[in-house]
């Protein structure tokens, strides 16, 4: 199964170029990642121009509504690059990855929260409105410190790793692997959407969170705000991807892809398989929980939903779509199947399941390395056309 | 006809029995009564009535019951009375005092015997009376009943006490069980309010043993001192409540596990085609739900083709949504699952992605609202076993049915030629082969056979919920986690284990909630299989390895 996962190592670039160095010739800083950094510039500092201060009459004017649906295909790209890393590197299919991705978002959301303090509807200066609505009287213990940016931002990620750190401990350590361990991440996020539907849990049970005011003082309809937050989710999605790199080159992740072809022969060899799994799931964990809190802002609403295990599976054929276990494949499969949905839902609103659904198949059955996959056959193919 | 042939022929009897001593006043009574019905106030009016329903005249029971119902009028002329029915021309009229019809007259002229709410109770108790000789045991049942209702709502004393009276005759010649067991407790009821300790407390030992609601709420009212003056007596009743809470807890308990058995056979049915994909072909069908969806629409399909024969639709939709939704399977498999062998999951995914296709289909075929399909007669209702315990049909029928799924599918499997290469190809795919059998024919039929299933088990769902695009997702999850509980590849452990998860559910709910109690469910699975990765059952042996 996993050995159709392997991918060819990228070519090495010259040493002039690179940062650090790994294994066998590869480095943080290859080819891709070049071009991934150089588009993601380009995005970061002409998307803001153009918002900003080209007049809104002009063609070239990008609309505030573009820099927010850039900005969460942005936190997207990072959530797909974190299903990568564990699918793509490690043969870990996590059907649970938005649950990590919803935790991080309802972690910033308590701050927002607390930040609309006595402008809500009640008027209540500690408690949020649902809070007052169902009649509680003081703030839930797990509520506190959430009105302090530092703490929210550390909780985006203590939640989810600590969540994966006991899960992935517990799977891992008494071998759950393959389908077995889909399906129980599967049940995780379903245990947690329906937990989150409650409302005596204090996260808004249905509505979950909305009607957020602002950001650490900025407010967050204002389109310099909206501008920051998109600015931040690429250089998050850099910053991301530069880390799952590392992750990948170094000797950790060359440990990590021998688990995932040959999990007994790399336990033979002497390698702990379920630290590294752990690690890897943890730190993965982690990077979904950035993208929620991230994505939570821009879109101005948390709730349950997140948690479905649908959404979950969409992120998973976002990797797919793109071509697993190369990163910016994960990256690009997220950009391309999250345009063609916003498309989609728009102009033809009943086709867009159909789609979703044929993508699913025709990947699977066609197109197994994704769109990156058959791209690379292309160039490879060209290169023997002309040395022939 | 014959009911009522039986009750004139008993009614002339009474008359001819009663005869000689009441004969000669009874008349003139009756027509006494009769008249001055008109002009009394209410709570004469109800001594008359009460007086009238001893008489047992013949037409005293039609009269009674025109009154109840409105139909009888004075004639202002003469103040003669009558029981009318409204016709086109005025009021058909019928004299009471000899049932013989009195011709048309128009509606002016007469004028209303008007009654009110405790005339009527005092009418359905004494028009019960007249059920009480009825050949026919529900009709006897909710005359006692009726009757009963009369010492609950207190009224004149004498009133009660004639109730009594009749009760306890008839409780001498009834020879149906349960309506004795109504009289019984009935008059017991009656009897806590009697003013004699002793009595009472003959009455708490007759009740001791009942499991009426209203004998729980009186008794538990009687350990108050406030309503309970004697402490024998209180004693007696805290004693009685004890020891009727100790059997009302073990009907409870019975109940819960019933409640169990039918929520786990409902899981039994989701998986236990799962099993068959998954666990002998090891191929993960994240459709399987979408076929329950099929063979759940397939039932409401017949259910149009046969409009007027609901019970047949619903016995013909099992076969032909095992057809569907295996053809389905079929298709499935030759065009999709067949290029994914070995890579599950890749399986898992392309699965996935036409379960969102099939789910946009039917939305588009049937549109996205739910559509009842109806219950057959005989699956409505429920089998009363005493005031604790009741069981609805419908859950004991799909209980009964997914016993029946697993027994012929455990045949098809063990005693069949299919069964046998099924076996084979799950075991040693390359031996199978080499031994002559066609294993990418075995596989198509495989699916097929798991896909059917969960076509029949979707006709099953359609009786309990309303079928929609969204049915079968519901039970993807659920299904999954009852074959990796039983331990995959294993018929007998998707069995154990989709009941047990059923009965741990429903003892949970009324603990945690519905909600709460899934998620501690689920949690406690995600721990179990910590424990044991490969199920209550795992293969054992060389099949293990593969």
């Amino acid at each position: 199964m996993a050995s159709q996962m392997a991918t060819p190592p990228a070519p090495p670039l010259t040493a002039s170029l690179v940062g650090e160095r790994g294994l066998l010739g590869h480095t943080v800083l290859d080819r891709p990642a070049l071009t991934l950094l150089g588009l993601l510039a380009v995005l970061a500092i002409f998307v803001p121009l153009l918002n900003l201060e080209v007049p809104e009459t002009s063609a070239l004017h990008v609309t505030t509504y573009t820099v927010a649906l850039l900005g969460k295909y942005m936190t997207y790209a990072i959530l797909a690059l974190a299903v990568d890393l564990v699918w793509g590197y490690c043969g870990i299919l996590s059907l649970g990855h938005s649950a990590f991705f919803a935790l991080g978002g309802y972690a910033i959301g308590m701050y927002l929260m607390r930040e609309i303090g006595a402008r809500g509807v009640y008027g209540n200066p500690l408690l949020p409105d649902f809070m007052v609505f169902l009649n509680w009287k003081t703030l839930p213990w797990y509520w506190y410190g959430f009105d302090m940016f530092w703490f929210a931002a550390l909780m985006v990620c203590v939640v989810p790793g600590l969540l994966a750190l006991v899960f992935g401990w517990l799977a891992f350590r008494s071998r759950v692997t393959g389908v077995y361990l889909s399906i129980i991440t599967q049940a995780l996020t379903y245990a947690l959407m329906l937990a989150f539907f409650r409302n005596d849990m204090g996260f808004g049970g249905n509505n979950g969170f909305t009607d957020f005011k602002d950001l650490m003082g900025f407010d967050l309809h204002a389109p310099g705000t909206r501008v920051g937050l998109f600015v931040t989710s690429v250089v998050a999605l850099a910053a991301g991807y530069l880390a799952c790199r590392y992750v990948v080159i170094s000797r950790a992740g060359r440990v990590i892809q021998a688990i995932r072809d040959a999990e007994s022969r790399a336990r033979f060899l002497g390698y702990r398989a379920e630290s590294y799994k752990l690690w890897v799931f943890v730190f993965s964990a982690v990077l979904a929980g950035v993208a929620g809190a991230l994505y939570v802002p821009q879109v101005g609403i948390i709730n349950p939903g997140e948690f479905a295990p649908l959404n979950s599976i969409e992120l998973v054929i976002w990797v797919a779509v793109g071509g697993r276990g190369t990163l910016y494949g994960a990256v690009a499969g997220a950009l391309l199947v999250n345009y063609a949905k916003t498309y989609l839902t728009a102009a033809l609103p009943e086709m867009w399941l159909y789609a979703l659904g044929a993508l699913f198949v025709l990947v699977t059955v066609f197109l197994p390395r994704g769109v990156v996959g058959l791209a690379r056959a292309a160039t490879v193919g060209r290169r023997k056309v002309s040395r022939a | 006809m014959k009911a009522l042939l039986v009750a004139i022929l008993l009614t002339v009897a009474g008359c001819v029995f009663v005869g000689p001593a009441a004969a000669e006043q009874a008349p003139g009574s009756f027509a006494a009564a009769v008249a001055e019905l008109k002009d009394a106030g209410y709570s004469r009016k109800a001594e008359l009535i009460r007086g009238l329903a001893e008489q047992r005249r013949p037409g005293t029971k039609e009269l009674l019951a025109a009154l109840l119902e409105g139909n009888v009028y004075s004639r202002a002329s003469d103040g003669k009375v009558f029981i009318v029915a409204p016709v086109a021309s005025g009021y058909a009229l019928t004299d009471p005092l000899t049932g013989k019809s009195a011709g048309t007259e128009p509606v002016e002229g007469f004028e209303k015997v008007g009654i009110n709410n405790s005339l009527r109770r005092v009418l359905r108790s004494a028009l019960a009376q007249f059920d009480l000789s009825s050949p026919d045991t529900a009709a006897r049942l909710a005359a006692v009943k009726e009757m009963l209702r009369a010492f609950d709502e207190g009224g004149a004393p004498s009133g009660a006490a004639a109730t009594r009276t009749l009760l306890e005759e008839q409780l001498k010649k009834e020879r149906d069980a349960s309506v004795k067991h109504e009289i019984e407790t009935g008059l017991a009821l009656a009897a806590l309010g009697d003013s004699s300790p002793g009595q009472r407390l003959a009455a708490i030992q007759s009740l001791a043993s009942s499991l009426n609601p209203d004998v729980y709420n009186r008794l538990v009212a009687l350990r108050d001192p406030s309503t309970e003056p004697d402490s024998a007596v209180r004693a007696a009743a805290a004693a009685a409540v004890r020891h009727i809470d100790s059997w009302r807890k073990f009907y409870g308990v019975i109940e819960t596990l019933f409640f169990g058995l039918s929520l786990g056979s409902v899981l039994v049915l989701a998986a236990i085609g799962l099993a068959i994909t998954f666990g002998v072909m090891g191929v993960i069908n994240m459709a399987h739900g979408e076929l329950m969806m099929i063979g759940a629409y397939t039932a409401y399909v017949m259910q149009l083709l046969l409009p007027n024969a609901i019970g047949a639709s619903i016995i013909l939709a099992v076969p032909a949504a095992f057809l569907v939704a295996g053809l389905v399977g079929v298709l499935i498999e030759r065009f999709i699952v067949r290029f994914l062998y070995g890579r599950p999951l890749e399986t898992l995914l392309a699965t996935f992605g036409l379960s969102l296709i099939l789910q946009q289909v039917v939305r588009d075929i049937f549109t996205a609202n739910n559509r009842p399909v109806e219950s057959p007669s005989w699956m409505a209702g429920s089998l009363q076993v005493n005031d604790a315990l009741s069981i609805t049909y419908n859950r004991l029928v799909i209980v009964l049915f997914a016993l029946a799924v697993f027994g012929v599918l455990q045949l098809v499997l063990k005693r069949t030629r299919l069964g046998l290469e099924v076996r084979a190809v799950a075991q040693n795919r390359a031996m199978a082969r080499a031994m002559g059998v066609r294993t990418d024919w075995v596989d198509a039929l495989t699916f097929g056979l798991g896909s059917g299933i969960a076509g029949v088990a979707g006709v099953a769902l359609s009786q309990l919920t309303n079928v929609g695009p969204n049915l079968g997702q519901s039970y993807i999850v659920d299904s999954f986690m009852v074959v990796v509980f039983g331990g995959v590849g294993n018929l007998w452990g998707t069995l154990i284990g989709g009941m047990s998860l059923g009965v741990v559910n429903k003892i949970l709910e009324p603990y945690a909630g519905a909600v709460l109690g899934k998620i501690l469910v689920l949690v406690c699975l995600i721990l179990f299989i910590q424990r044991r990765p490969r199920g209550l059952f795992p293969q054992k042996g060389r099949a293990a390895e593969a």
